[in-house]
């Protein structure tokens, strides 16, 4: 995969970018697992079936993360895979939420035919149905309106909080973590996908001319 | 993950049991294996090692992979000793080999020598247990010294006005500064504050097999996986067990110090990772659980003799928690500042150390910090402005706009001593091994919650000066979770009002010692992880000088 073969390429050019070959043999071995690591993971995408969500909740499921994070000009929730780092959550580290989403995207579905009859589903109503759709269900779920019905489990899980964490998480973790397909959340927040840096970092630091104790007359204490 | 190697039989009776690998308890096993005795180390979490180390927020914010688990081991909390206490976490510490400082941000301020005298200089204030320290720090200067040499601590000697005195430069210049770094530091001045390369304990340079900081970006939080961040498990546990006379034994549990019917400790009884149970004997054993952890497992370990929990005839053990105050504002600029690159922390400022509390009306003091600790999800959850909307074109665009343009000004401060703010035992709720659970009573002192939001105010003046196009600051909160876990055994010369004596031997227990935040008698200004592994030095030097001379058990001044 070209991006990941350029983030470590560049990883390692960083590398050699800071201090020289001494630096280098002196660290190569914790630099190599670092990236060897990140390459294996990233490489392994998930493959395009699901493996708790049916295929009829996996579309509700990336229509409501792509009203969270929309694609326009940069890529959205849709092509960071994010229905899919969801998918994989489910059966692990929010295996507890699978009651969540099956009562949650029940009771939006049933919302959209009781608030805009003829519309079957969250994902069958238009952008501006969605979003009041959405609205409406973080509403009842904060006032705790209707509550077991389909905004939360009896255990208080608040499934538009589940799903808006969800969504965020799969479209910025590292994509060692499943989510964040091609670096496509990373794009868009700008966070270059290098496993190391060098300075200057930002716009600020790169003219700084280094430390100097305050020059007396600026001292005003 | 590293597996156990058994090099003891809990048979075995050794020199010494620490609980905890932590700050404290990898310097303890460094410095008394190196001093020629056989120590066993008792880690509750897992041996991980660099390669086990990820960027996976998911992994390790939700997994508690590096700390502790709330639904293994669940806390409660209330505010005061009238409440019945509710299941919420309370409390976050490292769970691992090399304790919190695994995941810390390593800010490594030395205590000033107003710290260990406030009580004197200040006089009383109502509410709290406030006192001075039974040691200087003169007395900890050289070991300040030496956890800056061998843990390995980056900064600049002579660059804050403020600083105590020293006895030599730092071992490593300071790491580079960041955009964050430099708006503060313009910003400052031009306020008339004296900012400062940030003391960091990560490396700038290669030192002692280890590697320079790499700038990864996930720092706090995480483990470092080039083994540059100075925790105890990159730097002191290697030095342990090179001698070959310390073990580090992961996945223990210990749940009960065992004491004989002369009232000493015979050795720590844990339950290994299958949960069997053992008694690992020692000749003394060393508690470096941390400030939640250490009060909770002497009061666990109950006899008939010590009804209260062991080392508890003051009625102190547990009480007097101090977590620090802090505040934090942020800031958006027109340019990338980048500073998701790198460390958290380049620039600090002490002028606010010692607050005028006449002048002001409260007590206490502080340092200000620019720093960027957000990971990208976190910053996607909690790092917008308020307001912001929460998903769409407009959500998505701020986080394009702001989360390489986002600094944050953190302020620490002192907390003061209160009695009743403590952890305790639990009487409903157990953890999954069937034990009590932690319960935190905590309410900030007033005075705490008005240097705060005076704080607060400077944090947002800076960043005026700095020319913030948006700032915003957190609201000031009563606390209700804890990391900085501080004071809750703490050291004095009286045992009635102390637990630990100036050799961090309990004065019930002789063979008993406790060295972590919980001997902190008050709470320094925000960064104590360099005071606890000062601390955990000198009281290394203290307990090998009774070794030698034979008093670890306390026949010269308890004999029974």
């Amino acid at each position: 995969m070209e991006t990941v073969n350029s983030a470590r390429r560049d990883f390692l050019l960083h590398v050699g970018g800071a201090a020289g070959a001494a630096w280098i043999a002196a660290q190569w071995p914790a630099i190599l697992v670092a990236a060897q690591h990140a390459h294996a993971a990233a490489s392994a995408n998930p493959a395009p079936a699901f493996e708790v969500l049916t295929p009829e909740q996996a579309i509700e499921v990336e229509a409501i993360s792509s009203l969270i994070i929309p694609t326009d000009e940069l890529p959205g929730a849709r092509e960071a895979g994010v229905v899919y780092f969801i998918d994989r959550a489910l059966k692990t580290f929010a295996e507890d939420a699978k009651p969540v989403y099956d009562q949650g995207l029940a009771g939006l579905n049933r919302m959209a035919g009781e608030m805009f009859p003829g519309v079957a589903r969250f994902s069958a109503a238009t952008p501006a149905q969605q979003e009041k759709l959405f609205a409406q269900l973080e509403e009842e779920s904060q006032s705790g309106q209707r509550l077991n019905r389909r905004t939360r489990t009896s255990d208080g899980m608040n499934f538009a909080e589940t799903i808006w964490f969800h969504t965020l998480a799969g479209f910025l973790v590292d994509p060692e973590g499943g989510g964040n397909r091609d670096y496509a959340g990373w794009k868009v927040i700008g966070r270059d996908p290098a496993h190391s840096f060098s300075p200057p970092f930002g716009f600020y630091d790169k003219d700084y001319p280094g430390w100097q104790p305050a020059a007396p007359e600026t001292e005003t204490k | 993950m590293t597996q156990a190697k058994l090099t003891f039989r809990p048979s075995d009776e050794v020199d010494f049991v620490i609980i905890g690998s932590g700050a404290a308890g990898g310097v303890l096993a460094k410095e008394l294996s190196t001093n020629g005795f056989r120590v066993v180390v008792l880690e509750q979490g897992p041996y991980l090692t660099e390669s086990d180390f990820t960027h996976d927020e998911i992994e390790i914010f939700t997994k508690h992979r590096l700390t502790n688990d709330p639904k293994r081991q669940p806390t409660t909390f209330r505010q005061t000793e009238q409440e019945k206490a509710t299941l919420q976490p309370s409390v976050m510490y490292g769970r691992c080999v090399g304790g919190s400082s695994v995941h810390f941000t390593a800010n490594f301020w030395r205590f000033h020598e107003i710290d260990f005298i406030e009580r004197s200089k200040a006089g009383e204030i109502p509410g709290t247990g406030f006192t001075d320290w039974p040691i200087t720090y003169a007395d900890l200067e050289p070991y300040y010294t030496k956890v800056e040499w061998e843990v390995g601590v980056s900064g600049l000697a002579g660059a804050s006005p403020f600083d105590p005195p020293r006895s030599k430069p730092y071992p490593m210049p300071p790491l580079p500064v960041k955009s964050s770094g430099v708006l503060f530091e313009r910003a400052a001045r031009k306020l008339g504050y004296h900012p400062f390369p940030a003391p960091m304990a990560i490396l700038s340079q290669p030192r002692a097999g280890r590697s320079a900081c790499v700038n990864c970006g996930f720092c706090l939080g995480f483990g470092c996986e080039v083994g540059a961040k100075s925790s105890s498990l990159a730097s002191v546990i290697p030095m342990a067990e090179r001698t070959g006379r310390c073990e580090i034994r992961p996945n223990c549990y210990v749940h009960r110090i065992e004491t004989d019917k002369k009232g000493r400790a015979t050795g720590a009884l844990y339950f290994d990772a299958q949960r069997v149970t053992h008694l690992q004997k020692a000749k003394a054993v060393i508690v470096c659980a941390n400030g939640a952890e250490t009060p909770r497992l002497l009061l666990l370990s109950a006899t008939n003799a010590f009804p209260n929990g062991l080392a508890n005839s003051s009625g102190l053990v547990g009480r007097y928690l101090m977590p620090n105050s802090s505040a934090i504002a942020y800031g958006v600029f027109d340019e990338p500042l980048n500073d998701y690159k790198g460390y958290a922390v380049s620039r600090v400022f002490h002028d606010f150390y010692e607050l005028d509390a006449k002048k002001l009306g409260f007590y206490g003091g502080g340092g200000l910090d620019a720093r960027f600790d957000f990971t990208p999800v976190g910053f996607a959850m909690n790092g917008l402005p308020p307001g912001t909307p929460r998903r769409g074109k407009e959500f998505k665009k701020a986080l394009q706009q702001n989360f390489t343009r986002t600094m944050e000004i953190f302020c620490h401060a002192t907390s003061l001593p209160v009695a009743t703010n403590s952890f305790s035992l639990d009487p409903d709720v157990k953890d999954a091994w069937g034990l009590p659970a932690l319960r935190m009573t905590f309410k900030d002192h007033p005075n705490d919650m008005r240097m705060m939001a005076w704080m607060a105010d400077r944090a947002m003046e800076i960043l005026d000066a700095a020319g913030a196009k948006t700032k915003w600051r957190n609201p000031i909160t009563e606390q209700r979770f804890a990391v900085h876990l501080l004071g809750t055994c703490r050291m004095g010369n009286d045992a009635k009002s102390s637990v630990i004596n100036p050799d961090h031997r309990t004065h019930d227990v002789p063979n008993l010692f406790l060295c972590d935040g919980s001997s902190l008698v008050t709470s320094g200004r925000g960064q104590p992880t360099m005071t606890i592994q000062a601390l955990a030095y000198r009281a290394a030097d203290r307990i090998t000088a009774l070794a030698k001379r034979g008093d670890l058990a306390g026949q010269a001044n308890h004999a029974s």
